[in-house]
């Protein structure tokens, strides 16, 4: 398990950074020189994308490089979100608790909506049938225990968009259709 | 975007995970992140696994064209370079359709997600800044005459740092 993040700070990315940011994050091209494709695209070199990308990483702007899987078609077909109701006081302990649980992927606290959402605790949980999800949302709430003052699954039943996580352009306009 | 494409679609574009090569399981276990920060990374990674640049780049390829992965690139950290949330909706059944349409017509949004709940739309705003954000959740209730839930990331205990496939 890695170090929990904590509260993130946001951090000013230059023009340049955030050029950076959009174009890996979209796909590296498959091609021997993927940076220096990159750096064509927006007008740099290779050495200064390299460069800015160590940096970002270091920084903890970008949290990763790699295949991202798409679980859904990998097999993964039962996507549960579960949320949880537990202390606030006890928020952080049990987060952390439950993000170290290898099967979950994502784990945060957010803000409650009460009545609606009564829930501050969300821990996102993949597997191969919905059998093997409840079985592990089980374990969450046995280490829980009596701090699980109520909790719900909710599976995906459509995705209806997904792309790359991405960072908007500064120019990028909310769309007016 | 994808539109209403029912899983059942997406199930169908997918390869299958029985077919993976050997190179092509490594790949996706062994390089969910640390690809390498070199000139020459598919290269790199060759030389790790005892491959060819050609080979890696064309079973990497192969991947993203089976969709098996979304594709090979950085993943951001939330609020470090500009703001997001996840916002939820409850729609009414006959009215989802045109609400979620609705919803992913923003460049901002990046996932949506039907969900077997009462709140049954789910999807990530992600912007400039914490008024960006709120302004395409503000613009979205005014369109759609229903309120959005903001529940932003307070705290993160696990971010996604890749995943252990089983293959079995």
């Amino acid at each position: 398990m890695n170090a929990p993040a904590g509260t993130p700070s946001p951090r000013t990315l230059d023009p340049l950074d955030r050029l950076i940011v959009v174009a890996t994050q979209a796909g590296l091209p498959l091609s021997p020189r993927p940076y220096l494709s990159v750096a064509e695209q927006i007008g740099s070199t290779e050495e200064e994308v390299l460069t800015r990308v160590r940096h970002m990483l270091a920084d903890g702007v970008i949290r990763r490089i790699g295949a991202v899987p798409n679980h859904y078609a990998l097999g993964y077909r039962a996507n549960g979100m579960s949320v949880w109701n537990v202390p606030d006081a006890r928020a952080g302990e049990l987060g952390r608790r439950v993000g170290a649980l290898a099967f979950v992927t994502h784990c945060y606290r957010r803000p409650r909506h009460p009545p609606l959402w009564p829930y501050n605790l969300f821990a996102m949980v993949h597997g191969k049938s919905r059998d093997e999800v409840e079985e592990k949302v089980r374990q969450i709430a046995a280490l829980l225990n009596a701090d699980d003052l109520g909790h719900d699954v909710l599976y995906s039943t459509r995705v209806l968009k997904k792309t790359g996580l991405r960072i908007a352009d500064k120019e990028e306009k909310p769309c007016s259709a | 975007m994808a539109g209403l494409a029912p899983i059942a679609e997406a199930d169908r574009n997918a390869a299958g995970t029985a077919a993976l090569s050997e190179l092509e399981k490594r790949l996706l276990d062994e390089y969910q992140h640390g690809f390498p920060l070199s000139p020459r990374p598919y290269r790199d990674i060759a030389r790790q696994i005892d491959s060819d640049e050609t080979t890696v780049i064309a079973a990497l390829d192969r991947l993203t064209r089976a969709g098996l992965i979304s594709r090979v690139g950085a993943v951001v950290t939330p609020h470090k370079a500009g703001w997001s949330t996840l916002a939820a909706m409850a729609v009414p059944p006959r009215r989802l359709e045109q609400v979620a349409d609705l919803v992913s017509s923003y460049p901002e949004v990046n996932h949506n997600y039907e969900r077997a709940h009462r709140l049954n739309l789910w999807f990530v705003v992600t912007g400039t800044d914490v008024l960006h954000v709120r302004s395409v959740l503000k613009a979205i209730e005014a369109r759609s005459g229903l309120a959005v839930l903001d529940l932003p990331l307070v705290e993160a205990y696990r971010l996604d740092l890749g995943f252990p496939l089983q293959w079995d």
